[in-house]
């Protein structure tokens, strides 16, 4: 069964703005799945509609075989929002925002006492339980969102923007919560700016621009699909000219490091041989840009210079 | 899951959520009106109250003590509503409900329920210091229940509906201060209708406050202006029309959704 299923979903906003153009969208049961876009591509609107918090013009969603607004009762037990803005009362506490949410969704205190423990508990809140939830920090604030929608322990978990604005740390944390999430069966649906982020956590992709769905893939297949990769090559040493390798795309970006475009079926080993033999030494080597990020800024036809070394588009 | 019982539960969430946001801020909530109403009744009540007599049969302060108390049933029911409601919104909170499994009438009825239990609170802890400056007995509990009932439940509603207007905290000032004061002052709190002229007497009747007021009255003195049925009749016809139309507004998403 699809977790998702979405049909011919357009959105026009009251002062004419169409921000959706008739989406087709599926997600698989069990999937890990990336819904990518510019700003102003439409994710957040779709994931708005799916939330209930956005009214859509027309189009049909069902979750798990559920119809949105027919069976919306069944179709929003399944499902877990994590909204991109922090939405939560400033005045109560972590511990309060988790329990009600809870009972929101019909969990009697008890019960909902359990699972505030165990999912603050997993996400490093349980010591901040009684906290307000102001004094706590961005990172804080962030779990208290995922903590808060897992309550319920929804089938479908939808995650916008969830590693906005949080160091590196706890992103890498929260990648490897997302997956044990995934991993106990929770189907997963991430919009992200960071597309590192994608490429790691997820199998399926669909990409999103100006309200339609350009690109519907694995992420797998779609990597394949890109015919050139550039890396960065440190060296030990400086260089005034390029060395002289025939079959290599090579730039010297300034005298110690180099850059070269490798095309599909281009051998990294014979490529480290010809630099050693030209008395080049590498001392480290790096993507020049995250593989998927050049497929997207390819698919939505942006500038790839216009990307900083941190994957981020 | 049984529906049934996930919609219980949300009620009785959202109702324990509000219990528990007006208690943790009683000086703002409790506080002031017990502050305000102990003032009312010495200043009116005894030191005006004393030269101006008897009022619709009875002593001054006795006469305003009830009006009093709903006065503050009713401020008090409609804040609570207005303020948590438009919080909720102004934080976005309001989402956690609004992605969860219930119905709006669930939201409606919760968020309600929380401005009746303030405004009975609040009519409790007035009552409790009326009792210090005049007798207070019940004349008929049926009607004193009854209206205090309709009473709270319709300011609940017209508070909710001005939080789902409000754009900013002004907004939510507005109406409390040029239209609920002016129709509970001009209400019959302070005077008994019966000294109107003609004209303004029947200008009064349409402003349903005074059925509150006058059936309150009669459930705690025995006498009234109005006769009892229909002013149940008028104000259930107001709860009526905003309930169904707080509803509406729910429904639509109107300042909620976009």
């Amino acid at each position: 069964m699809n977790a998702l299923e979405i049909e011919g979903l357009e959105k026009v906003y009251a002062n004419g703005t169409r921000a959706l153009h008739g989406i087709d969208l599926v997600v698989e049961s069990g999937d890990f799945f990336a819904l990518l876009g510019p700003n102003g591509a439409g994710k957040s609107t779709t994931i708005g509609i799916i939330s209930s918090l956005v009214r859509k013009t027309a189009g049909t969603i069902r979750v798990f075989g559920h119809d949105l607004t027919r069976q919306w009762f069944e179709a929003r037990l399944s499902l877990g929002i994590v909204p991109q803005e922090i939405n939560f009362s400033q005045f109560e506490t972590g511990l309060e925002i988790v329990v009600n949410q809870a009972g929101y969704y019909g969990l009697r205190r008890r019960l909902a006492m359990e699972r505030a423990e165990k999912y603050l508990g997993l996400l490093g809140l349980w010591e901040r339980r009684n906290d307000p939830s102001r004094t706590l920090s961005g990172g804080y604030k962030r779990r208290l969102m995922i903590a808060r929608a897992l309550m319920h322990e929804p089938r479908l978990l939808i995650l916008d923007e969830p590693t906005a604005g949080v160091d590196v740390e706890l992103r890498r944390s929260m990648w490897t919560f997302l997956q044990d999430i995934n991993r106990g069966g929770t189907t997963i649906v991430l919009t992200t700016h960071y597309l590192e982020e994608a490429e790691s956590l997820c199998r399926h992709l669909a990409i999103i621009d100006e309200g339609r769905i350009i690109e519907r893939t694995s992420i797998k297949k779609l990597l394949a699909t890109l015919p050139t990769e550039t890396f960065v090559l440190d060296l030990d040493a400086t260089l005034d000219t390029l060395p002289d390798l025939p079959h290599y795309a090579l730039r010297l970006r300034d005298p110690s490091t180099l850059e070269v475009e490798m095309t599909r079926g281009q051998d990294m080993n014979d490529l480290f041989v010809r630099l050693t033999q030209s008395n080049v030494r590498i001392r480290s080597m790096r993507n020049k840009s995250n593989r998927l990020e050049e497929l997207f800024l390819r698919l939505v036809n942006r500038n790839p210079e216009l990307t900083n070394d941190n994957g981020q588009a | 899951m049984d529906r049934r019982e996930v919609l219980l539960v949300a009620f009785a969430t959202i109702v324990r959520k509000e219990v528990t946001r007006f208690v943790r801020i009683w000086p703002q909530t409790i506080l002031p009106p017990a502050v305000s109403m102990t003032l009312y009744f010495v200043i009116f009540g005894n030191l005006i109250g004393a030269r101006v007599g008897q009022m619709g049969g009875f002593s001054y302060i006795d006469f305003i003590a009830p009006g009093l108390i709903m006065m503050s049933v009713m401020n008090n029911a409609y804040a609570n509503v207005v303020s948590s409601f438009f919080g909720a919104k102004f934080q976005h909170h309001i989402e956690e409900m609004l992605v969860a499994p219930m119905p709006n009438w669930v939201i409606l009825a919760g968020y309600v329920t929380g401005g009746v239990l303030r405004g009975l609170a609040v009519g409790i802890v007035v009552t409790v210091i009326a009792m210090f400056f005049t007798q207070l007995r019940v004349s008929s509990a049926a009607a004193v229940a009854g209206i205090l009932m309709l009473t709270t439940v319709l300011f609940s509603l017209g508070g909710l509906v001005n939080a789902i207007y409000a754009k900013k905290f002004d907004d939510i000032s507005i109406i409390p201060t040029f239209v609920l004061t002016p129709l509970i002052y001009l209400g019959g709190v302070f005077y008994s209708i019966d000294l109107l002229p003609r004209l303004w007497r029947a200008v009064s009747y349409a402003n349903p406050i005074v059925y509150m007021v006058d059936t309150f009255r009669f459930g705690l003195l025995g006498a009234a202006h109005v006769h009892v049925g229909t002013a149940f009749a008028v104000v259930s016809l107001f709860v009526l029309a905003l309930g169904a139309y707080a509803l509406w507004l729910l429904e639509n998403g109107t300042g909620i959704k976009s």
